[in-house]
């Protein structure tokens, strides 16, 4: 590429207390380029945006827009100097409404008077709102509330509020991790009308093979310094990953031979209105399940309703052969049943507090005798998973809210993984971690599995679900659509079409259930 | 360069006095500091009146009572709650221990026209209980009724001013046993200093709440309910029981100290701790409690009480008329506040009190 860039970034360097964050990193941005930017868990990539939408200062470097050096002070300013951010973590004020949040301190005044005394001009706000989310194709009301909606349409949400700035670089940190396929695909459509339009996109992402699909060329980062750029034709999946993690990963799934015993979780006709119907199966002793559909197929509805996050209206749910009462996540865990939630920010965290708080809440009650707390035995396992996760953290007592993002996400796993239930439920439990500590996060699986756990992974990849299930069972609009066995799953290509055949359909006729 | 994995993460610090220096009780301790330096100078040094012994245990005395409601009151607050009954409360378990042993109105009189022995601790109990009743039924109404915080407990404030009224049809009640007072009045010597027997029980009290929310998985709990409520139902917590019982245990508490109060005193007095919910309050939040929840400690708290009893006596010792008090706690309250959340809003954490007038804490 000949052209000046829009953006270049000149020897960046970021501290937080305990952490340096970005050593001397050097970053450019061209009109019309896609750049990914890749790196591990605290590789120091959201740090970067950050300090490119002004959300944070920068301690040394320099920071040049259309060849002039700029300071960006605060979000607000970078937004007029034209870039927008699409932030990992939710920006959106939970109880407003879509549009009230896309148009956040810049809602469209009445005319006239209205104008002077900044009366919204409601309708023109709504309609405008309405035409940036049928541009990313996002099937929700701008008159909703934000926190009820699911995830993937709050997302939707926010890249329809970047994409209404009219920036000139736009920054993209993990889009697509709370995405189905089809919303991906669609993104990526706005991505290459964006760049036609001439701007320049970063996208950051752990899915490397959208990477492959949409970027022209990678910048990697690690441990806070750059590794190196290369344009997309030079490098390849393996050599993106060394760049990455300093070494080659040998085997990504390590899926063992299961061995399957008893019947451990046997579902019955569970039901709850307007979200699943119906939905029976059984799960054995060391049996990994995958769950297989698309966003809103009722997956994590399912999940919650085993996990007495959500009442049921109907349906039984037997442990081992017996009945428990389950009408609370404090039942489910007793009777021996996990979630690892989807969301994980607001569910998963309590961000103000440690790490090792929020690895040990749900599992306090084993480890305490007269309430007493067993600190050393808790401590111990903590620093465990944190090793064994590869979490990247100064100590066990830092806040999780200054965690990197994906750090952030194992955290969550740690903690359900150290409660060592009978039923592990984990919705999405690859999303926004990097390669290295996937792979170990299966290999846990497995080793879970071998050990007489019974898992049920809900995966929006496919690959996942296919590398990993012993079983597969695919949802559409609430309903269990189909179940594939073992050795429907050898055949890799026939088995994503019988998957994505059974989650864009009814229930067919005849499917065993 | 480097490999995948990372080092093992330091083990928490496991010195508590490692714990305390860094963390938050720091700086208002060293603002606590800063006042007793002051009113020492200001009263003639070293060896002049702030200094004394006597002066420092009537210190400790005078601020007891608030700090043991306010220790309750720091498990409400970092729940993201709020408990402004607790004043009422005090008044209202002072008056129901006093029933039970003043000579003119006791039911247990002997001959000789005397209370008998054992009624002073059923008086005692009595006391607690009633102030556990009230909180209980505060955690009823914010969990069952789903009332916020700041409704349920304003009508709790209400209704026990007014039993106390109507109860004691606007007369103090006095004619209390002298044992009884010896509670409020005893000291204990330690280490040649005598400490009064409110301070002690502060202390103790302190040292179990301290240890409560610290060691405990109920203390665990308490700070995750206040973090975030969604993720820690989610984690097994039972957020309905939690609140149940912290605001039982703010009762409990705020009980605790309307005996205390009372026996000090010799009289329940229907406007007894009129307006001390706001004396409590402050003490926690000086203390650097979170007033958004999730954040908080009882060492602050202790320090916050401190705070405002050094205050007090400090202005009096230095001619400052007692007219003027209300404006000096005043000030430092807000003083304190704005730190609180000009660290907070440096954390990149929201600020507010909005949480206490919605529904279902935050
Ligand atoms: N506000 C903060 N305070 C303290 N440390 C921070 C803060 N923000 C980030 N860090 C630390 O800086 C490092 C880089 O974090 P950053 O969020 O940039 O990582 P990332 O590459 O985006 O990772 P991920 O893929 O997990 O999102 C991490 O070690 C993180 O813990
Ligand atoms: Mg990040």
């Amino acid at each position: 590429m000949q052209t000046e860039p829009i953006l270049r970034v000149q020897g960046v360097s970021k501290a937080f207390p305990g952490v340096q964050a970005l050593t001397d990193v050097d970053f450019e941005a061209y009109p019309g380029e896609v750049v990914a930017l890749l790196g591990e868990n605290g590789a120091g990539k959201s740090t970067l945006m950050k300090i490119l939408a002004g959300a944070y200062t920068r301690d040394s470097g320099h920071i040049y827009l259309g060849g002039e050096e700029v300071e960006l002070t605060s979000p607000h300013q970078a937004q007029s100097l034209g870039i927008s951010i699409i932030y990992q973590e939710f920006n959106l004020v939970p109880t407003q409404t879509v549009a009230a949040n896309i148009f956040t301190a810049r809602e469209p005044l009445q005319p006239g008077v209205g104008r002077v005394v900044k009366l919204v001009d409601r309708r023109r706000m709504e309609a405008e709102a309405q035409r940036l989310l049928d541009i990313v194709g996002a099937h929700v009301s701008p008159t909703a509330l934000i926190r009820s909606l699911p995830v993937a349409e709050r997302q939707l949400v926010e890249i329809a509020k970047a994409l209404s700035f009219d920036s000139r670089v736009i920054i993209m940190d993990e889009p697509t991790s709370a995405l189905g396929k089809d919303e991906t695909e669609k993104l990526f459509e706005i991505i290459r009308n964006l760049k036609a339009q001439g701007r320049a996109v970063i996208f950051i992402t752990h899915r490397l093979n959208e990477v492959f699909r949409i970027a022209d060329r990678v910048v990697v980062l690690r441990d806070g310094r750059l590794v190196g750029t290369a344009p997309i034709g030079a490098v390849d999946i393996d050599k993106v990953i060394g760049m990455m993690v300093g070494r080659s990963l040998s085997q990504m799934y390590q899926k063992e031979p299961a061995q399957i015993g008893d019947v451990v979780l046997d579902v019955k006709g569970l039901a709850r209105a307007g979200a699943v119907e119906d939905v029976s199966f059984q799960l054995r002793r060391g049996e990994i399940l995958g769950f297989a559909g698309l966003v809103g197929a009722g997956r994590t509805e399912t999940a919650r309703l085993l996990f007495g996050a959500d009442a049921r209206d109907a349906g039984e749910i037997w442990i081992d052969g017996r009945q428990p009462e389950i009408h609370s996540p404090e039942d489910a865990i007793r009777a021996g049943i996990s979630l690892v939630p989807e969301d994980r920010g607001s569910q998963g965290l309590v961000l103000l507090l440690s790490v090792f708080k929020n690895e040990v809440l749900p599992n306090l009650s084993p480890h305490s005798r007269l309430g007493l707390l067993d600190g050393a035995t808790l401590e111990r396992q903590a620093a465990e998973y944190v090793q064994r996760l590869n979490i990247r953290t100064p100590s066990l007592e830092q806040k999780v809210m200054y965690l990197s993002g994906g750090n952030q996400q194992k955290v969550v796993l740690a903690k359900w993984l150290m409660s060592n239930p009978k039923v592990l439920i984990l919705d999405e439990p690859t999303r926004g971690i990097d390669v290295g500590a996937k792979s170990e996060i299966y290999a846990l699986m497995s080793q879970l599995a071998r050990s007489g756990m019974g898992i049920i992974m809900i995966s929006s990849e496919l690959p996942e679900i296919l590398a990993m299930s012993d079983r597969v069972l695919v949802m559409c609009e609430g309903r269990v659509t189909g179940i594939l066995n073992r050795d429907e799953l050898q055949n890799q290509e026939a088995a994503q079409e019988i998957i994505m055949s059974y989650a864009t359909r009814h229930a067919v006729e005849g499917v065993p259930a | 360069m480097s490999d995948i994995t990372v080092s093992p993460p330091r083990p928490a610090p496991r010195s508590t006095w490692r714990r305390v220096l860094r963390g938050q009780e720091i700086g208002i301790f060293l603002v606590l500091l800063g006042m007793v330096a002051f009113f020492t100078l200001a009263t003639g040094g070293a060896s002049g009146t702030f200094l004394k012994p006597t002066n420092l245990t009537n210190i400790m005395l005078n601020f007891s009572w608030t700090a043991i409601a306010a220790f309750g009151m720091t498990f409400v607050i970092i729940s993201a709650g709020i408990d402004l009954s607790v004043g009422s409360v005090m008044a209202l378990a002072g008056l129901a221990a006093a029933f039970l042993i003043a000579r003119d109105k006791s039911p247990f009189l002997t001959a000789d026209g005397t209370v008998s022995e054992w009624a002073i601790p059923l008086a005692i109990l009595a006391g607690l209980a009633v102030g556990a009743l009230a909180g209980f039924i505060n955690g009823l109404l914010i969990t069952f009724a789903k009332l916020p915080p700041f409704i349920a407990t304003l009508g709790m404030l209400q209704i026990a001013r007014g039993i106390v009224y109507g109860l004691s049809q606007g007369w103090p009640i006095q004619n209390l046993p002298p044992n009884f007072m010896t509670i409020g009045r005893q000291n204990i010597p330690v280490a040649g200093v005598n400490f009064p027997l409110p301070t002690v029980i502060m202390l103790v009290v302190g040292i179990i709440a301290w240890i409560f929310l610290t060691r405990t998985a109920w203390g665990y709990r308490i700070f995750a309910v206040g973090g975030n409520e969604q993720a820690s139902r989610l984690s097994g917590i039972s957020v309905t029981r939690t609140k149940i019982m912290i605001y039982t245990i703010s009762g409990l508490l705020a009980g605790a100290g309307g005996v205390l109060l009372t026996a000090r005193l010799g009289v329940a007095a229907p406007t007894a701790a009129q307006g001390y919910e706001l004396d409590v309050i402050a003490a926690v939040v000086v203390g650097g409690t979170s007033t958004s929840g999730g954040e908080g400690s009882i060492l602050g708290t202790l320090i916050g009480a401190a705070i405002m009893g050094v205050l007090r006596t400090g202005l009096n010792l230095i001619g400052v008329e007692a007219y003027w008090l209300p404006s000096a706690q005043g000030i430092i309250i807000i003083a304190a506040i704005t730190l609180d959340q000009w660290f907070r809003r440096r954390q990149g954490k929201p600020t507010g009190f909005a949480h206490w007038f919605s529904r279902g804490g935050k």
